[in-house]
Protein backbone atom coordinates (compact mmCIF):
# COMPACT_ATOMS: atom_id res chain seq x y z
CA UNK A 1 0.00 0.00 0.00
CA UNK A 2 1.10 3.57 -0.98
CA UNK A 3 1.32 5.29 2.02
CA UNK A 4 -0.93 7.79 0.12
CA UNK A 5 -3.57 5.49 1.28
CA UNK A 6 -3.07 5.76 4.78
CA UNK A 7 -3.57 9.68 4.28
CA UNK A 8 -7.49 10.70 5.61
CA UNK A 9 -9.09 13.23 3.93
CA UNK A 10 -8.15 16.42 6.09
CA UNK A 11 -4.28 15.11 5.78
CA UNK A 12 -4.93 15.34 2.00
CA UNK A 13 -6.12 18.18 1.45
CA UNK A 14 -3.26 19.74 3.47
CA UNK A 15 -1.38 18.16 1.56
CA UNK A 16 -2.37 18.88 -1.73
CA UNK A 17 -2.89 22.54 -0.70
CA UNK A 18 0.54 22.36 0.58
CA UNK A 19 2.12 21.38 -2.96
CA UNK A 20 3.36 18.05 -1.09
CA UNK A 21 1.41 16.01 -3.81
CA UNK A 22 -0.56 16.33 -6.46
CA UNK A 23 -4.06 15.46 -7.78
CA UNK A 24 -2.40 12.83 -10.05
CA UNK A 25 -0.39 11.54 -7.48
CA UNK A 26 -3.60 10.98 -5.05
CA UNK A 27 -5.46 9.97 -7.49
CA UNK A 28 -3.63 6.99 -9.07
CA UNK A 29 -2.40 6.01 -5.75
CA UNK A 30 -6.21 5.56 -4.55
CA UNK A 31 -7.14 3.75 -8.08
CA UNK A 32 -4.23 0.96 -7.62
CA UNK A 33 -5.31 0.21 -5.03
CA UNK A 34 -8.67 -0.67 -6.32
CA UNK A 35 -8.09 -2.22 -8.89
CA UNK A 36 -5.99 -4.14 -6.79
CA UNK A 37 -8.94 -5.16 -4.52
CA UNK A 38 -11.33 -6.77 -6.87
CA UNK A 39 -12.24 -9.71 -4.81
CA UNK A 40 -13.97 -7.52 -2.19
CA UNK A 41 -15.84 -6.66 -5.17
CA UNK A 42 -16.90 -3.27 -3.77
CA UNK A 43 -17.15 -1.27 -7.11
CA UNK A 44 -20.03 -1.82 -9.83
CA UNK A 45 -18.97 1.14 -12.47
CA UNK A 46 -15.08 2.02 -12.29
CA UNK A 47 -14.40 5.80 -13.68
CA UNK A 48 -10.64 5.37 -13.45
CA UNK A 49 -9.91 6.74 -17.07
CA UNK A 50 -12.00 9.69 -16.65
CA UNK A 51 -10.64 10.60 -13.26
CA UNK A 52 -7.07 10.22 -13.83
CA UNK A 53 -7.94 12.94 -16.67
CA UNK A 54 -9.65 14.69 -14.55
CA UNK A 55 -6.65 14.63 -11.96
CA UNK A 56 -4.46 16.11 -14.63
CA UNK A 57 -6.56 18.87 -15.48
CA UNK A 58 -6.85 20.08 -11.97
CA UNK A 59 -2.98 19.75 -11.27
CA UNK A 60 -2.45 21.88 -14.20
CA UNK A 61 -5.50 24.64 -13.00
CA UNK A 62 -5.30 24.19 -9.17
CA UNK A 63 -7.91 26.02 -6.98
CA UNK A 64 -6.62 25.52 -3.66
CA UNK A 65 -9.80 27.65 -2.55
CA UNK A 66 -11.87 24.64 -2.72
CA UNK A 67 -12.61 22.59 0.42
CA UNK A 68 -11.61 19.08 -1.29
CA UNK A 69 -9.08 20.80 -4.09
CA UNK A 70 -8.53 17.44 -6.15
CA UNK A 71 -9.64 14.46 -4.17
CA UNK A 72 -10.38 11.31 -5.59
CA UNK A 73 -13.78 9.97 -4.42
CA UNK A 74 -15.42 6.83 -4.93
CA UNK A 75 -19.68 7.55 -4.23
CA UNK A 76 -22.53 4.69 -3.60
CA UNK A 77 -24.08 3.25 -6.78
CA UNK A 78 -27.26 5.39 -5.47
CA UNK A 79 -26.49 8.52 -7.01
CA UNK A 80 -26.96 9.63 -10.27
CA UNK A 81 -23.85 10.47 -11.98
CA UNK A 82 -23.82 12.29 -15.55
CA UNK A 83 -22.92 9.79 -18.22
CA UNK A 84 -21.96 7.68 -16.06
CA UNK A 85 -23.37 4.27 -15.16
CA UNK A 86 -25.98 4.22 -12.70
CA UNK A 87 -27.31 0.96 -11.09
CA UNK A 88 -28.70 1.52 -7.75
CA UNK A 89 -27.83 -2.55 -7.16
CA UNK A 90 -30.26 -3.62 -9.75
CA UNK A 91 -30.53 -5.19 -12.37
CA UNK A 92 -33.35 -3.36 -13.34
CA UNK A 93 -30.99 -0.43 -14.28
CA UNK A 94 -28.43 -2.31 -15.62
CA UNK A 95 -27.93 0.23 -18.47
CA UNK A 96 -28.72 3.35 -17.05
CA UNK A 97 -26.64 6.24 -18.02
CA UNK A 98 -28.31 9.31 -16.20
CA UNK A 99 -28.35 12.23 -18.02
CA UNK A 100 -27.98 14.79 -15.56
CA UNK A 101 -26.02 15.22 -12.01
CA UNK A 102 -27.32 14.21 -8.31
CA UNK A 103 -27.14 17.34 -6.24
CA UNK A 104 -24.79 15.77 -4.01
CA UNK A 105 -22.65 14.50 -6.32
CA UNK A 106 -22.93 18.01 -7.77
CA UNK A 107 -21.37 19.59 -4.77
CA UNK A 108 -18.86 17.32 -4.37
CA UNK A 109 -17.24 18.17 -8.01
CA UNK A 110 -18.38 21.33 -7.24
CA UNK A 111 -16.09 21.98 -4.49
CA UNK A 112 -12.94 19.86 -5.87
CA UNK A 113 -13.87 16.08 -5.64
CA UNK A 114 -13.27 14.08 -8.49
CA UNK A 115 -15.67 10.60 -8.82
CA UNK A 116 -13.51 7.60 -9.36
CA UNK A 117 -16.29 5.24 -9.45
CA UNK A 118 -19.47 3.48 -8.13
CA UNK A 119 -19.90 1.53 -5.47
CA UNK A 120 -21.73 -1.52 -4.55
CA UNK A 121 -25.52 -1.13 -2.35
CA UNK A 122 -28.11 -3.84 -1.47
CA UNK A 123 -30.50 -3.60 -4.30
CA UNK A 124 -32.35 -0.02 -4.42
CA UNK A 125 -30.57 0.19 -0.66
CA UNK A 126 -32.88 -2.54 0.67
CA UNK A 127 -30.57 -4.85 2.55
CA UNK A 128 -28.71 -4.69 5.72
CA UNK A 129 -25.53 -6.73 4.06
CA UNK A 130 -25.09 -5.96 0.62
CA UNK A 131 -26.36 -9.28 0.28
CA UNK A 132 -29.31 -8.08 -2.27
CA UNK A 133 -27.31 -6.44 -4.73
CA UNK A 134 -27.83 -7.63 -8.28
CA UNK A 135 -23.94 -7.56 -8.44
CA UNK A 136 -22.48 -9.75 -5.62
CA UNK A 137 -21.95 -9.95 -2.34
CA UNK A 138 -19.05 -7.51 -1.15
CA UNK A 139 -16.40 -8.44 0.81
CA UNK A 140 -15.74 -7.00 5.21
CA UNK A 141 -12.01 -6.19 4.75
CA UNK A 142 -11.90 -6.51 8.07
CA UNK A 143 -12.08 -10.45 8.08
CA UNK A 144 -13.36 -12.72 5.06
CA UNK A 145 -16.54 -13.60 4.28
CA UNK A 146 -17.73 -11.16 6.53
CA UNK A 147 -20.52 -8.98 5.63
CA UNK A 148 -19.53 -5.20 5.07
CA UNK A 149 -23.30 -4.46 6.39
CA UNK A 150 -26.19 -2.65 4.67
CA UNK A 151 -27.04 -1.24 2.29
CA UNK A 152 -23.96 1.51 2.17
CA UNK A 153 -21.85 -2.11 1.99
CA UNK A 154 -19.51 -1.45 -0.60
CA UNK A 155 -18.96 2.39 0.68
CA UNK A 156 -18.29 1.03 4.36
CA UNK A 157 -15.59 -2.03 2.59
CA UNK A 158 -14.11 0.79 0.25
CA UNK A 159 -13.64 3.08 2.41
CA UNK A 160 -11.84 0.53 5.42
CA UNK A 161 -9.41 -0.74 2.78
CA UNK A 162 -8.57 2.79 2.04
CA UNK A 163 -9.62 2.33 -1.61
CA UNK A 164 -11.58 5.81 -1.36
CA UNK A 165 -10.33 8.47 1.24
CA UNK A 166 -13.97 9.17 2.10
CA UNK A 167 -17.04 8.48 0.69
CA UNK A 168 -21.02 8.67 0.60
CA UNK A 169 -24.13 6.82 1.32
CA UNK A 170 -27.88 7.06 2.13
CA UNK A 171 -29.73 6.01 5.13
CA UNK A 172 -32.80 5.08 5.42
CA UNK A 173 -32.99 2.99 8.34
CA UNK A 174 -29.75 2.63 9.35
CA UNK A 175 -27.74 2.41 5.54
CA UNK A 176 -25.26 4.56 6.38
CA UNK A 177 -24.35 3.91 10.31
CA UNK A 178 -24.73 0.18 10.82
CA UNK A 179 -21.86 -0.39 7.64
CA UNK A 180 -20.13 2.06 9.42
CA UNK A 181 -19.91 0.42 12.70
CA UNK A 182 -19.58 -2.81 11.08
CA UNK A 183 -16.33 -1.77 9.30
CA UNK A 184 -15.01 0.41 12.15
CA UNK A 185 -15.37 3.54 10.35
CA UNK A 186 -17.28 7.09 11.05
CA UNK A 187 -20.84 7.36 9.45
CA UNK A 188 -23.36 10.26 9.92
CA UNK A 189 -27.14 10.80 8.86
CA UNK A 190 -27.75 14.28 8.64
CA UNK A 191 -31.10 15.76 9.57
CA UNK A 192 -34.00 15.01 7.00
CA UNK A 193 -33.72 18.03 4.98
CA UNK A 194 -29.91 18.69 5.30
CA UNK A 195 -28.48 17.27 2.39
CA UNK A 196 -30.71 16.89 -1.17
CA UNK A 197 -32.81 14.24 -2.29
CA UNK A 198 -32.50 15.52 -5.51
CA UNK A 199 -30.99 12.69 -8.32
CA UNK A 200 -30.30 9.66 -5.67
CA UNK A 201 -32.89 6.62 -6.60
CA UNK A 202 -35.52 6.59 -3.86
CA UNK A 203 -36.42 3.90 -2.06
CA UNK A 204 -38.52 5.75 0.54
CA UNK A 205 -38.96 9.18 0.63
CA UNK A 206 -39.52 10.41 3.84
CA UNK A 207 -36.69 8.41 5.30
CA UNK A 208 -33.93 8.76 2.90
CA UNK A 209 -30.58 11.01 3.53
CA UNK A 210 -27.33 10.88 2.17
CA UNK A 211 -24.65 11.34 4.60
CA UNK A 212 -20.80 11.46 5.13
CA UNK A 213 -18.64 8.12 5.59
CA UNK A 214 -15.04 8.63 6.65
CA UNK A 215 -12.43 7.30 8.92
CA UNK A 216 -12.47 10.09 11.40
CA UNK A 217 -14.99 13.06 12.96
CA UNK A 218 -12.88 15.86 11.35
CA UNK A 219 -13.55 13.88 7.84
CA UNK A 220 -16.71 13.39 8.35
CA UNK A 221 -17.27 17.45 9.38
CA UNK A 222 -15.66 18.30 6.14
CA UNK A 223 -17.43 16.39 3.60
CA UNK A 224 -21.20 17.01 5.79
CA UNK A 225 -19.97 20.86 5.00
CA UNK A 226 -19.15 19.35 0.94
CA UNK A 227 -22.63 17.76 0.68
CA UNK A 228 -24.93 19.68 2.72
CA UNK A 229 -27.08 22.46 0.64
CA UNK A 230 -30.25 23.98 0.21
CA UNK A 231 -31.50 23.17 -3.01
CA UNK A 232 -35.00 24.03 -4.61
CA UNK A 233 -35.06 20.88 -6.52
CA UNK A 234 -35.51 18.76 -3.70
CA UNK A 235 -39.14 20.03 -1.92
CA UNK A 236 -38.18 18.28 0.82
CA UNK A 237 -34.71 20.39 1.00
CA UNK A 238 -34.57 22.72 4.25
CA UNK A 239 -33.33 26.40 4.24
CA UNK A 240 -31.38 27.14 7.31
CA UNK A 241 -27.42 28.20 7.44
CA UNK A 242 -25.20 25.24 7.03
CA UNK A 243 -22.88 25.13 10.02
CA UNK A 244 -18.52 25.07 9.66
CA UNK A 245 -18.70 22.00 10.92
CA UNK A 246 -15.15 21.68 10.54
CA UNK A 247 -13.73 24.59 11.79
CA UNK A 248 -16.54 24.54 14.76
CA UNK A 249 -15.85 21.19 15.90
CA UNK A 250 -14.66 21.08 19.79
CA UNK A 251 -13.94 18.64 21.67
CA UNK A 252 -15.19 20.34 24.65
CA UNK A 253 -18.81 18.43 26.28
CA UNK A 254 -18.43 19.71 29.51
CA UNK A 255 -21.81 20.94 31.06
CA UNK A 256 -23.60 18.90 27.99
CA UNK A 257 -26.77 16.60 29.16
CA UNK A 258 -26.37 13.19 27.41
CA UNK A 259 -29.72 11.12 27.47
CA UNK A 260 -29.22 6.87 27.91
CA UNK A 261 -32.66 5.27 26.48
CA UNK A 262 -33.09 2.51 29.07
CA UNK A 263 -35.34 0.49 26.14
CA UNK A 264 -31.86 0.27 24.05
CA UNK A 265 -31.22 -2.44 26.53
CA UNK A 266 -32.58 -5.15 24.62
CA UNK A 267 -32.43 -8.87 25.65
CA UNK A 268 -29.84 -10.87 24.55
CA UNK A 269 -27.61 -7.93 23.87
CA UNK A 270 -24.04 -9.03 23.65
CA UNK A 271 -21.82 -8.33 26.85
CA UNK A 272 -19.21 -6.42 24.80
CA UNK A 273 -21.48 -4.20 23.63
CA UNK A 274 -22.84 -3.50 27.28
CA UNK A 275 -19.50 -3.25 27.71
CA UNK A 276 -18.97 -0.86 25.09
CA UNK A 277 -21.71 1.58 26.17
CA UNK A 278 -20.46 2.01 29.70
CA UNK A 279 -17.33 2.50 28.27
CA UNK A 280 -18.94 5.94 26.34
CA UNK A 281 -20.89 7.07 29.52
CA UNK A 282 -17.60 6.96 31.19
CA UNK A 283 -15.54 8.74 28.99
CA UNK A 284 -18.31 11.34 28.90
CA UNK A 285 -18.77 11.92 32.67
CA UNK A 286 -14.46 11.91 33.08
CA UNK A 287 -14.79 14.92 30.30
CA UNK A 288 -17.48 16.88 32.28
CA UNK A 289 -20.86 15.81 30.44
CA UNK A 290 -23.85 15.06 32.69
CA UNK A 291 -25.14 11.63 31.59
CA UNK A 292 -29.10 10.89 32.17
CA UNK A 293 -31.21 8.67 32.30
CA UNK A 294 -34.21 8.77 29.77
CA UNK A 295 -37.03 6.60 28.54
CA UNK A 296 -38.36 6.48 24.54
CA UNK A 297 -41.15 4.34 25.65
CA UNK A 298 -42.06 3.54 21.74
CA UNK A 299 -38.87 2.36 20.43
CA UNK A 300 -40.03 -1.55 20.71
CA UNK A 301 -42.58 -0.21 17.54
CA UNK A 302 -40.52 1.29 15.75
CA UNK A 303 -38.88 -1.57 13.51
CA UNK A 304 -43.18 -2.90 13.29
CA UNK A 305 -43.52 0.94 11.52
CA UNK A 306 -40.58 0.91 9.52
CA UNK A 307 -41.28 -2.05 7.72
CA UNK A 308 -45.09 -0.42 7.17
CA UNK A 309 -44.13 3.18 5.73
CA UNK A 310 -41.01 2.42 3.92
CA UNK A 311 -42.05 -0.91 2.14
CA UNK A 312 -45.62 1.61 1.19
CA UNK A 313 -42.97 4.45 0.00
CA UNK A 314 -41.18 1.64 -1.81
CA UNK A 315 -43.97 0.58 -3.65
CA UNK A 316 -45.01 3.73 -4.99
CA UNK A 317 -41.41 5.04 -5.79
CA UNK A 318 -40.94 1.56 -7.42
CA UNK A 319 -43.83 2.19 -9.96
CA UNK A 320 -41.82 4.21 -12.48
CA UNK A 321 -39.52 0.92 -13.37
CA UNK A 322 -41.95 -0.60 -16.22
CA UNK A 323 -39.64 -1.04 -18.80
CA UNK A 324 -40.63 1.91 -21.10
CA UNK A 325 -39.06 4.77 -20.75
CA UNK A 326 -35.69 3.73 -19.10
CA UNK A 327 -33.79 0.40 -17.49
CA UNK A 328 -34.64 -3.50 -18.36
CA UNK A 329 -37.31 -4.76 -20.07
CA UNK A 330 -38.56 -7.89 -21.00
CA UNK A 331 -40.27 -9.01 -23.87
CA UNK A 332 -44.46 -9.24 -23.57
CA UNK A 333 -47.51 -10.72 -25.43
CA UNK A 334 -48.61 -7.03 -24.65
CA UNK A 335 -48.32 -4.34 -22.32
CA UNK A 336 -49.71 -5.64 -18.81
CA UNK A 337 -47.73 -8.62 -19.79
CA UNK A 338 -44.70 -6.88 -20.68
CA UNK A 339 -44.67 -4.82 -17.47
CA UNK A 340 -44.68 -7.87 -15.27
CA UNK A 341 -42.41 -9.79 -16.64
CA UNK A 342 -40.52 -6.91 -16.87
CA UNK A 343 -40.62 -6.04 -13.25
CA UNK A 344 -40.53 -9.69 -12.15
CA UNK A 345 -37.12 -10.31 -14.16
CA UNK A 346 -35.90 -7.09 -13.08
CA UNK A 347 -36.12 -6.99 -9.36
CA UNK A 348 -34.34 -8.89 -7.13
CA UNK A 349 -36.47 -11.20 -4.44
CA UNK A 350 -36.19 -8.54 -1.14
CA UNK A 351 -37.33 -5.87 -3.72
CA UNK A 352 -40.25 -7.73 -4.67
CA UNK A 353 -41.04 -8.88 -0.91
CA UNK A 354 -41.17 -5.20 -0.36
CA UNK A 355 -43.13 -3.62 -3.54
CA UNK A 356 -46.10 -6.38 -2.29
CA UNK A 357 -45.79 -5.03 1.08
CA UNK A 358 -46.26 -1.86 0.66
CA UNK A 359 -48.85 -2.46 -1.84
CA UNK A 360 -50.96 -4.61 0.26
CA UNK A 361 -50.81 -1.94 3.43
CA UNK A 362 -51.67 0.87 0.70
CA UNK A 363 -54.53 -1.58 -0.41
CA UNK A 364 -58.05 -0.92 -0.38
CA UNK A 365 -59.29 -2.52 2.78
CA UNK A 366 -55.84 -2.25 4.68
CA UNK A 367 -55.05 1.36 4.30
CA UNK A 368 -56.55 2.70 7.49
CA UNK A 369 -54.95 -0.88 9.71
CA UNK A 370 -51.88 -0.91 8.26
CA UNK A 371 -50.53 2.66 6.66
CA UNK A 372 -52.29 4.91 8.53
CA UNK A 373 -52.23 3.06 11.75
CA UNK A 374 -48.20 3.30 11.02
CA UNK A 375 -48.43 6.78 10.20
CA UNK A 376 -49.91 7.71 13.92
CA UNK A 377 -47.45 5.44 15.58
CA UNK A 378 -44.88 7.45 14.01
CA UNK A 379 -46.07 10.50 15.37
CA UNK A 380 -45.93 8.71 19.34
CA UNK A 381 -41.76 7.77 18.04
CA UNK A 382 -41.20 11.40 17.00
CA UNK A 383 -42.92 12.42 20.23
CA UNK A 384 -41.25 10.16 22.32
CA UNK A 385 -37.70 12.07 20.86
CA UNK A 386 -39.18 15.56 22.03
CA UNK A 387 -39.85 14.37 25.48
CA UNK A 388 -36.23 13.57 25.88
CA UNK A 389 -34.83 16.63 24.41
CA UNK A 390 -36.59 19.10 27.01
CA UNK A 391 -34.05 17.26 29.38
CA UNK A 392 -30.91 16.38 27.44
CA UNK A 393 -28.94 17.90 24.66
CA UNK A 394 -28.01 14.70 22.77
CA UNK A 395 -28.20 10.90 23.08
CA UNK A 396 -25.71 8.36 23.61
CA UNK A 397 -26.59 4.18 22.57
CA UNK A 398 -24.88 1.29 20.62
CA UNK A 399 -25.20 1.30 16.79
CA UNK A 400 -26.56 -1.91 16.42
CA UNK A 401 -27.62 -4.96 18.56
CA UNK A 402 -24.31 -7.23 17.37
CA UNK A 403 -21.08 -6.44 15.03
CA UNK A 404 -20.76 -7.73 11.99
CA UNK A 405 -22.00 -11.61 10.68
CA UNK A 406 -21.36 -13.98 7.84
CA UNK A 407 -22.00 -13.72 4.78
CA UNK A 408 -25.37 -16.16 4.05
CA UNK A 409 -25.98 -15.91 7.50
CA UNK A 410 -29.24 -14.25 7.77
CA UNK A 411 -30.22 -14.67 4.08
CA UNK A 412 -33.52 -16.80 4.80
CA UNK A 413 -34.82 -15.15 7.74
CA UNK A 414 -35.90 -11.41 6.92
CA UNK A 415 -37.14 -10.73 10.19
CA UNK A 416 -33.80 -11.43 11.78
CA UNK A 417 -32.16 -9.59 8.87
CA UNK A 418 -34.33 -6.78 9.96
CA UNK A 419 -33.66 -6.99 13.77
CA UNK A 420 -30.25 -5.62 12.74
CA UNK A 421 -31.56 -1.91 12.48
CA UNK A 422 -33.17 -1.74 15.43
CA UNK A 423 -31.18 1.18 17.20
CA UNK A 424 -30.95 3.02 14.03
CA UNK A 425 -34.24 2.90 12.58
CA UNK A 426 -36.12 5.13 15.06
CA UNK A 427 -33.82 8.11 14.32
CA UNK A 428 -35.09 8.24 10.25
CA UNK A 429 -38.67 7.62 11.40
CA UNK A 430 -38.02 10.85 13.81
CA UNK A 431 -35.75 12.77 11.20
CA UNK A 432 -32.94 13.27 13.40
CA UNK A 433 -29.09 13.38 13.08
CA UNK A 434 -27.05 10.77 14.26
CA UNK A 435 -23.32 9.63 14.20
CA UNK A 436 -21.79 6.16 14.24
CA UNK A 437 -18.05 5.61 15.65
CA UNK A 438 -15.59 3.02 15.75
CA UNK A 439 -15.69 2.12 19.46
CA UNK A 440 -14.22 -0.90 20.11
CA UNK A 441 -13.87 -4.88 19.31
CA UNK A 442 -16.13 -8.11 19.84
CA UNK A 443 -14.57 -11.22 21.13
CA UNK A 444 -13.86 -11.68 17.32
CA UNK A 445 -11.79 -8.65 16.72
CA UNK A 446 -15.18 -7.21 14.91
CA UNK A 447 -15.38 -3.48 15.05
CA UNK A 448 -18.18 -2.17 17.26
CA UNK A 449 -19.85 1.58 17.03
CA UNK A 450 -21.56 3.72 19.54
CA UNK A 451 -24.00 6.25 17.87
CA UNK A 452 -24.92 9.82 19.42
CA UNK A 453 -27.93 11.01 18.09
CA UNK A 454 -28.82 14.78 18.19
CA UNK A 455 -31.89 16.99 17.77
CA UNK A 456 -32.89 18.22 14.66
CA UNK A 457 -30.14 20.76 12.72
CA UNK A 458 -27.81 20.07 15.37
CA UNK A 459 -25.02 18.09 13.78
CA UNK A 460 -22.48 20.62 14.99
CA UNK A 461 -23.29 19.44 18.39
CA UNK A 462 -22.90 15.50 18.00
CA UNK A 463 -19.84 15.96 15.76
CA UNK A 464 -18.43 17.74 19.05
CA UNK A 465 -19.67 15.29 21.14
CA UNK A 466 -18.18 12.14 18.65
CA UNK A 467 -14.83 14.23 18.23
CA UNK A 468 -14.76 14.15 22.33
CA UNK A 469 -15.19 10.25 22.54
CA UNK A 470 -12.89 9.52 19.47
CA UNK A 471 -10.12 11.20 21.24
CA UNK A 472 -10.19 9.43 24.44
CA UNK A 473 -11.48 5.61 23.15
CA UNK A 474 -8.13 5.52 21.06
CA UNK A 475 -10.19 2.82 18.96
CA UNK A 476 -7.91 1.52 15.58
CA UNK A 477 -8.96 -0.50 13.00
CA UNK A 478 -6.97 -3.99 12.33
CA UNK A 479 -6.80 -4.85 8.78
CA UNK A 480 -3.72 -6.84 6.96
CA UNK A 481 -5.14 -6.54 3.36
CA UNK A 482 -5.73 -10.33 3.04
CA UNK A 483 -7.79 -10.05 0.05
CA UNK A 484 -4.61 -8.87 -1.65
CA UNK A 485 -2.77 -11.51 -3.40
CA UNK B 1 -54.69 -12.24 10.56
CA UNK B 2 -52.45 -14.53 7.91
CA UNK B 3 -52.03 -13.90 4.51
CA UNK B 4 -52.77 -16.93 2.01
CA UNK B 5 -51.55 -17.85 -1.68
CA UNK B 6 -54.71 -15.95 -3.11
CA UNK B 7 -53.85 -13.27 -1.46
CA UNK B 8 -50.51 -12.92 -2.63
CA UNK B 9 -51.18 -13.85 -6.47
CA UNK B 10 -53.55 -10.57 -6.04
CA UNK B 11 -51.43 -8.84 -4.65
CA UNK B 12 -48.73 -9.33 -7.29
CA UNK B 13 -51.09 -8.46 -9.72
CA UNK B 14 -51.42 -5.18 -7.89
CA UNK B 15 -48.22 -4.62 -8.03
CA UNK B 16 -47.40 -5.68 -11.79
CA UNK B 17 -45.28 -8.27 -11.08
CA UNK B 18 -45.60 -11.79 -12.03
CA UNK B 19 -44.32 -14.73 -10.03
CA UNK B 20 -44.09 -18.09 -10.34
CA UNK B 21 -46.14 -20.80 -7.97
CA UNK B 22 -43.45 -21.89 -6.39
CA UNK B 23 -42.24 -18.95 -5.73
CA UNK B 24 -45.78 -17.44 -4.52
CA UNK B 25 -45.39 -20.19 -1.83
CA UNK B 26 -42.24 -18.96 -0.54
CA UNK B 27 -43.84 -15.57 -0.35
CA UNK B 28 -46.77 -16.46 1.67
CA UNK B 29 -44.16 -17.66 4.62
CA UNK B 30 -42.13 -14.76 4.30
CA UNK B 31 -44.88 -12.27 4.14
CA UNK B 32 -46.80 -14.20 7.39
CA UNK B 33 -43.80 -13.75 9.11
CA UNK B 34 -43.25 -10.21 8.40
CA UNK B 35 -46.93 -9.18 9.08
CA UNK B 36 -46.99 -11.17 12.71
CA UNK B 37 -44.10 -9.26 13.12
CA UNK B 38 -45.83 -5.97 12.07
CA UNK B 39 -49.47 -6.37 14.11
CA UNK B 40 -47.64 -5.72 17.53
CA UNK B 41 -49.01 -2.41 16.32
CA UNK B 42 -51.80 -3.39 17.76
CA UNK B 43 -50.91 -3.13 21.38
CA UNK B 44 -50.88 0.62 20.79
CA UNK B 45 -53.88 2.81 21.76
CA UNK B 46 -53.66 5.21 18.49
CA UNK B 47 -57.18 6.95 18.41
CA UNK B 48 -56.41 10.04 19.49
CA UNK B 49 -53.08 10.45 17.48
CA UNK B 50 -52.59 12.54 14.67
CA UNK B 51 -50.64 10.32 11.38
CA UNK B 52 -46.95 11.98 11.11
CA UNK B 53 -46.91 12.21 7.34
CA UNK B 54 -43.37 14.27 7.10
CA UNK B 55 -41.05 14.92 10.18
CA UNK B 56 -40.42 18.29 7.69
CA UNK B 57 -42.89 20.48 8.95
CA UNK B 58 -42.86 22.91 6.86
CA UNK B 59 -45.38 23.93 4.05
CA UNK B 60 -44.33 24.35 0.18
CA UNK B 61 -42.52 26.75 -1.30
CA UNK B 62 -44.24 28.12 -4.15
CA UNK B 63 -41.80 28.89 -7.01
CA UNK B 64 -42.04 30.68 -10.26
CA UNK B 65 -43.22 28.47 -13.13
CA UNK B 66 -40.94 29.16 -15.52
CA UNK B 67 -39.57 26.44 -17.67
CA UNK B 68 -35.57 25.81 -16.57
CA UNK B 69 -34.91 22.51 -18.68
CA UNK B 70 -35.34 23.11 -22.86
CA UNK B 71 -34.21 21.01 -25.54
CA UNK B 72 -33.86 17.54 -23.80
CA UNK B 73 -35.90 15.40 -25.67
CA UNK B 74 -33.18 13.28 -26.62
CA UNK B 75 -31.76 12.98 -23.45
CA UNK B 76 -35.29 11.73 -21.95
CA UNK B 77 -35.46 9.04 -25.34
CA UNK B 78 -31.51 8.15 -24.51
CA UNK B 79 -32.48 5.74 -22.04
CA UNK B 80 -35.37 4.13 -23.30
CA UNK B 81 -35.25 0.34 -24.46
CA UNK B 82 -36.96 1.05 -27.33
CA UNK B 83 -37.72 4.09 -29.34
CA UNK B 84 -39.27 5.14 -32.78
CA UNK B 85 -37.92 9.20 -34.11
CA UNK B 86 -39.69 11.38 -30.90
CA UNK B 87 -41.82 8.48 -29.17
CA UNK B 88 -41.26 5.36 -26.87
CA UNK B 89 -42.49 2.11 -28.24
CA UNK B 90 -45.00 -0.44 -26.33
CA UNK B 91 -46.47 -3.34 -27.05
CA UNK B 92 -49.63 -2.89 -28.83
CA UNK B 93 -52.02 -1.21 -26.74
CA UNK B 94 -55.38 -0.96 -29.35
CA UNK B 95 -56.71 -3.41 -31.31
Amino acid sequence: MSEINNLKLCDLVDKIKNKKLSSKEITEAFINRSKKSSKLNSYITDNFDNALNRAKEFDEKPDFNKKIPGIPLAVKDLFCTKNLRTTAGSKILENFIPTYESTVTQNIIDHGGIIIGKLNCDEFAMGSSNETSNYGNVQNPISENLVPGGSSGGSSAALAAKLTPATIGTDTGGSIRQPASFTGTVGLKPTYGSCSRYGIVAFASSLDQAGPMTHDVKDCALLLEVMSSFDTKDSTSVEFTRGNYLNDLNENIKGKKIGIPKEYKVDGMPKEIEDLWEKGIKIIKDNGGDVIDISLPNTNYALPTYYIVAPAEASSNLARYDGVKYGFRSKGENLIDMYEKTRSEGFGDEVKRRIMIGTYVLSSGYYDAYYLKAQKVRRLIKNDFDEAYKKVDAILTPSTPSSAFKIGEKLNDPVSMYLNDIFTVPINLAGLPAISIPAGHDNNGFPLGLQIIGKAFDEQNILNIAYSIEKNIGYKNHINDWWIK
Amino acid sequence: MTIDLKTVKHISKLSRISIEEEKAKRLTNDLNSIFKFIEKLNELDTSKTEPLTSVAETTLKLRKDKIESKNIREDILKNSPEKNKDFFVVPKVVE
